[in-house]
This record gives C-alpha cells, sequence and structure tokens, in this order.
C-alpha cells in the first residue's frame, strides 16, 4: 500500500515528446484511471510508474521514495496487460506464483496467498489448467490473480478490457470494482474508454496530447469540465457545442444561438458570465440530457425552442433525436413517447441551469 | 463424407459448395500426386543403398537385377560392426556432434536472447552480421582456419592439426550463426509483454531467458538442435582437410577413405556404412519430432 507521486515527468522518444510535465499525486488505496485518446501518453505514463520505460525528466515516487533508476522488481508493483500475458507454459497456479517463486516464500505461504487470490477472483476450478483452455475473461482474471498474489504497493492495469467482448467487459469491470474494494490496493489504470473511467475511479485523469487536461472525481469531469476536451470526451454521446455570443438585452443578459433563437440566462448564470465580452468566440456546451422534449411544467431556465428532427435514434428507455442548428449537428435525449420522427418538427427543451460556456479559441470553460 | 452432408441441404448451396468441394478435390490430387513422386524421388537412394548393403560383393559385381536381392547376407554389418576402425569413426562422430550441438546452444540462446531482447547499441546491425557470416561457405573458410590452427600449434606447442576434437571448434563457425538466427526469430515471436510480466514478477535477465524464453521456445531451440546435430554429423570438407589419420576420423571421411581404395569400391561396405550413418540423425528426428510441436505460446496473449 502506499502513494505515488509524479513530479514534472517527461517522456521524449528523440524528438517527439510523448508525455510533457505530468504532475499526478495519487493517495493510499485510491483508484486512479488514467483516460484519454490513443497516443495521448496515458499508457506511457504507466509504464513509466512500471519502470518498463525510462523517464527522461522529472520524478517518480512510490511511497514517498523516488523510483527513477529503481528497476520494475524492487518497484513492488504488480501489472495486469492488455494482452494478459500469461506465461503459456505454467498452469494458473504456477503462473500466479512465479513471482513468489523468484522470491523464495515458503511454499506453504505460496499455496496459501493462490488459494485465496483464486477464490477472491472465482478460478479456483481452473487452478490446473494452461491459460490456452481458457476463455478471455478467465485469463483476465488469471492476470489479475497474478497481481493480487504478489500484494504489492501498486497495481497497475493497462487496458485489461480491451481484448474482451462488450458484454464481458461490463462484467469484468464489476468483478475489477470488487475486487479492489476487497484488497483497497492504489490502483493506477488506462484505459480508453470513458465509460469505464468513470464507473471505476475514485478520480479520472483525463489525458490529451502528453498533458493532463484535467483531474477530479466522475462528477466533477462530467458536471464542471474545465476544458472543451474535457467536456467532448467525457459522456455519451457527446456533448453539443453551439456557436453563440452573449448580448444585454434589457438590462439582462441572453445568448443568442441563432437570428431567431436568444435565450435569457438563469440569475446565476447571468451573474457568472456578466463581466465576459459581448463577443461571437464563444461556445454553448449543453449535454443531450439537456436537450428534451418541451412539456407543460418547465421550471425556471428552462428555455424551449422549434426545429426540424432529421434523424431519431430510439433507444428503449430514451430516445436519441438530431437536428442541426445553424449548420452544426446538435443531438437530444427525449421520452421515447415524446413522439419524435424522423423529419417531424418538434419542440425542445433547454435546460440552460446546466450549460456550459467556452471559449471558442482557448477551449476552456468559462 | 463432405458429399453426404452436403446432400442434406438445400439445392442451391449443394452447387455450390460442390464446386468448393470438387477444387479441393483437385488440389488434393495434384498435391498427392506430387508427394508422392517427391517421395519416390527421395527414397530411391536410400533403398538402393539397404539392397546393395544386404549383397555379397561377388552379387553386386554379377550382371544380375540391381533391384533384387538374390541371395541376402548380413556379412556387410557384421564385418562393420565388429571393426574396431568403424566404430572410431562412429564414436568420434558421435562426440563431435554431441559437444558441437551442446557448445552452440550455449552461445546461441544467450546471444539470440540478447540480440532479440535488449535493446543495446546496434544490436540490429549485430543480428545482421551474425546471419552473414553464416553465407561465407565453408569452401572459403578452411585454409584460413587451416592456416590460424597451424599458426596457434607453432606458437603454443598444443597439436590441434589432425586431431578430431579441434573439429569441436571449428564446426560452431557453421552452426552458431544459423542457430543464433532460428532463434532470435523464435525469441522476437514471443509477446513483449511476456518478459515485462517476468521483469515485474521480480525475474533477472537470466531468469526471464531460462524460466519463461527456453520453455515458450522449444520448438525453435529444438529445430535449432536438429540443426547443428545435422550440420556436424554430416560435415564433410573440415574433417577432410583437419585430420588425416584413420583413427581420428569421422564417419563420412572415414567411408569413403578406408572402404575405398585406389579405384576399388567395396560398395557393399560402403552401402552399409551410409546406411548406418544415416541413423543416428534420423532416429533424433524421430525423437524430437514428437516435441516438436508448433503453437506452444497458445494462450499466452489474446491469439
Amino acid at each position: 500500500m502506499a502513494e505515488v507521486a509524479l513530479r514534472k515527468v517527461i517522456k521524449r522518444y528523440d524528438d517527439v515528446e510523448a508525455v510533457r510535465g505530468i504532475d499526478l499525486d495519487i493517495a493510499d488505496h485510491e483508484f486512479i484511471v488514467l483516460v484519454g485518446p490513443s497516443g495521448c501518453g496515458k499508457s506511457t505514463t504507466l509504464r513509466m510508474i512500471a519502470g518498463l520505460e525510462d523517464i527522461t525528466d522529472g520524478d517518480i515516487m512510490i511511497g514517498g521514495d523516488v523510483v527513477n533508476d529503481v528497476p520494475p522488481k524492487d518497484r513492488d508493483i504488480a501489472m495486469v496487460f492488455q494482452n494478459y500475458a500469461l506465461y503459456p507454459h505454467m498452469t494458473v497456479a504456477e503462473n500466479m506464483s512465479f513471482g513468489l517463486r523468484l522470491k523464495h516464500y515458503p511454499k506453504a505461504e505460496i499455496k496459501a496467498r493462490v488459494t485465496e487470490a483464486a477464490r477472491l477472483l472465482d478460478i479456483t476450478d481452473l487452478i490446473d489448467r494452461k491459460p490456452k483452455q481458457l476463455s478471455g475473461g478467465q485469463r483476465q482474471r488469471v492476470a489479475m490473480g497474478r497481481a493480487i498474489v504478489r500484494n504489492p504497493k501498486v497495481f497497475l492495469f493497462d487496458e485489461p478490457l480491451s481484448n474482451l467482448d462488450a458484454k464481458l467487459r461490463v462484467q469484468m469491470r464489476i468483478e475489477i470494482k470488487k475486487v479492489h474494494q476487497k484488497v483497497r490496493t492504489t490502483t493506477v489504470y488506462v484505459t480508453h474508454d470513458q465509460v469505464e473511467a468513470m464507473t471505476l475511479a475514485d478520480r479520472v485523469v483525463v489525458m490529451n496530447k502528453g498533458r493532463i487536461e484535467q483531474i477530479g472525481t466522475p462528477n466533477e469531469l462530467y458536471h464542471k469540465p474545465a476544458t472543451r476536451f474535457v467536456a467532448g470526451f467525457i459522456g455519451s454521446p457527446a456533448m453539443n457545442f453551439l456557436p453563440c455570443r452573449l448580448e444585454d438585452a434589457g438590462g439582462a443578459l441572453q445568448i443568442r444561438l441563432t437570428d431567431r433563437i436568444a435565450f435569457a440566462l438563469p440569475p446565476a448564470r447571468a451573474t457568472r458570465y456578466n463581466a465576459l465580452p459581448r463577443t461571437d468566440k464563444l461556445l454553448l456546451g449543453i449535454r443531450p440530457e439537456h436537450l428534451t422534449e418541451s412539456h407543460a411544467h418547465l421550471g425556471p431556465g428552462v428555455e424551449t425552442f422549434d426545429t426540424v428532427l432529421d434523424v431519431t435514434e430510439p433507444m428503449g428507455m430514451e430516445t436519441l433525436v438530431y437536428f442541426g442548428l445553424e449548420g452544426t449537428p446538435v443531438c437530444g435525449r427525449v421520452d421515447p413517447n415524446a413522439g419524435a420522427a424522423d423529419g417531424a418538427p418538434m419542440r425542445l427543451a433547454m435546460d440552460l441551469n446546466n450549460m456550459h460556456l467556452l471559449n471558442e479559441e482557448t477551449g476552456v470553460v468559462l | 463424407m463432405s458429399t453426404l452432408a452436403i446432400d442434406k441441404t438445400g439445392p442451391t448451396r449443394k452447387v455450390k459448395l460442390r464446386s468448393m468441394s470438387r477444387d479441393r478435390t483437385w488440389a488434393l490430387r495434384w498435391s498427392y500426386f506430387f508427394l508422392v513422386l517427391f517421395a519416390i524421388f527421395f527414397l530411391i537412394p536410400p533403398v538402393y543403398m539397404l539392397i546393395t548393403s544386404l549383397k555379397s560383393s561377388a552379387e553386386i559385381s554379377a550382371a544380375t537385377n540391381p533391384w533384387w536381392v538374390f541371395h541376402p547376407t548380413l556379412s556387410n554389418y557384421v564385418e562393420l560392426l565388429t571393426s574396431n576402425q568403424f566404430l572410431r569413426f562412429f564414436w568420434n562422430s558421435s562426440m563431435i556432434s554431441i559437444v558441437v550441438v551442446i557448445v552452440t546452444m550455449l552461445i546461441s540462446i544467450p546471444a539470440a536472447f540478447a540480440l532479440a531482447r535488449m535493446k543495446f547499441w546496434g544490436s540490429a546491425t549485430l543480428a545482421t552480421g551474425v546471419f552473414l557470416t553464416y553465407l561465407i561457405p565453408d569452401s572459403l573458410l578452411f585454409i584460413p582456419l587451416f592456416k590460424m590452427l597451424a599458426v596457434v600449434q607453432d606458437f603454443t606447442g598444443i597439436t590441434l592439426l589432425n586431431r578430431w576434437y579441434v573439429l569441436v571448434f571449428i564446426y560452431p563457425t557453421l552452426t552458431v550463426p544459423f542457430c543464433t538466427w532460428i532463434m532470435i526469430g523464435y525469441f522476437a515471436s514471443i509477446p513483449k509483454e511476456l518478459d515485462e510480466a517476468a521483469l515485474i514478477d521480480g525475474a533477472s535477465w537470466l531468469q526471464t531467458l531460462t524460466r519463461i524464453f527456453i520453455p515458450v521456445a522449444l520448438p525453435g531451440l529444438i529445430a535449432a538442435t536438429i540443426f547443428a546435430f545435422t550440420v556436424s554429423w554430416a560435415q564433410f570438407l573440415y574433417p577432410l582437410v583437419f585430420t588425416t589419420s584413420i583413427d581420428q576420423l569421422v564417419l563420412p571421411v572415414g567411408i569413403t577413405t578406408t572402404l575405398i581404395k585406389g579405384d576399388v569400391f567395396n560398395w557393399g561396405q560402403i552401402m552399409t556404412g551410409a546406411l548406418l550413418g544415416a541413423a543416428p540423425p534420423l532416429v533424433i528426428y524421430a525423437f524430437l519430432m514428437d516435441y516438436y510441436i508448433a503453437g506452444l505460446t497458445a494462450g499466452a496473449t489474446k491469439g
């Protein structure tokens, strides 16, 4: 058990900077997820924590000790790989105990630890099988078991569920969460799947182009994104970004989306945005669930407008509606019984209490 | 079998599958045709060896059907197997081949591991260089090698020429480059994550090699072993050059030098010797082929 800290960590391959100065503090017992598109440096960061990649500059600390030059085996970490990386010639039990056997643990303790981990992961029946006799999900459990028996300071997961099919992925996600609740080991988990990130993490680190965009709890990232990248990356379907401008209209502040659509801002938002210049270079960020069908009992700050739908996608518990506003494609989420149909006109309601205003040039949420 | 199953399906499917199976049938016929042709082609010499080895010298020189044994005799076998000379050749060949295989493996495996996995400056160039040395034919190398041994012998006073054991140092120049090259290929096919996992599990490079790489790349190791053994066992030029006394000869050279006297060919014994000489590689192939199963990495990663 230990905390992990990264201080201005840089990774350079020849002239390409893969990781550009990362600062990150991971508390003991915490489950941190690094998430971002491919090539954002998240896997490189994880591999630097593991010691599989040298760091070009900065410091990595595990349990308070700088480990920059400590080889992986002495960092007391365990890693689960995307493609499992099980030793094909060993049985499940041998795979799990390999690390302990190398460290010459007493046989009885090895057996006890393997049995315990196997029980925890529900693979007791598979203990004498070879990896090739296992399914993908079982192999991933064994890979996790190999990490658990070592009882390391830190667990590192490198996209462990990416090779599994969708259904199994959801199941294993829950398993991983359960395991973490039981063993409470500090965990760093890399994924490109924002749903995995949101569901597993105590805190999510959103990375982009070798930098950290934002660190926060899943709720913080969802409701208070710091940048356009985070706002667009977290949440599915993604947040809509509509070009807009602020206007003063009779002492009140309003936001104009098109020539015919302008909404008065709710008081809380009006005070917050009042100091901003009245330029065109703004984006209104609104999530699809805050664009719903209009009904009789709309609360304060909810404004309606009429549009013609392009496409509808019935999802069962909701229907996604797609339409255009001044050429910008927009997605909304309406009740399946609201009568949304392809090509049909519809009155929609926008909940401005949950809006975001972004600087179009810098991408910063204002 | 397959046509029976097809008849039960619908008519459109049937036509489609039948044309496919017809293609397959023809492909199979042609492959069998050529396989049988090749088999006959390659089996004629050993069969002829066997037939001749069972004949007496008189019958060999008689103008009878060469493909038939009229008076089978084991005298050639008895003579060879009771001759100290032949047993000496056999012993020399065996010792050399076994030691060469061991030496080759001891050098090739760590070399291949280092070249495949430990990325150091120039490792890629070195790997290519290793293979290039294999491309130099032994017929080019034997004179400089002879000269080198002579110089060493002059300086140190250690007798190196005309000693069978010196071949143990010479043969690896042929076997090591090629075996290293094969092993590099096998090691490179092992997923990178496997050694990373071992590294994190606390294995040193040596432990990663002995406990992960060697067991996983066993088919490659066996292929390399077979190669090294075959090369050493069948080598002709080097022993012909470096050894001259009868008691220092190996099988291929021994058979040709002792059983051909001037223009007199003792065909019966030559054929018997060749047949007996071909036996050990055959036995080794048969034994190791059981272990030579591909796909040992199955299950390591998502396949």
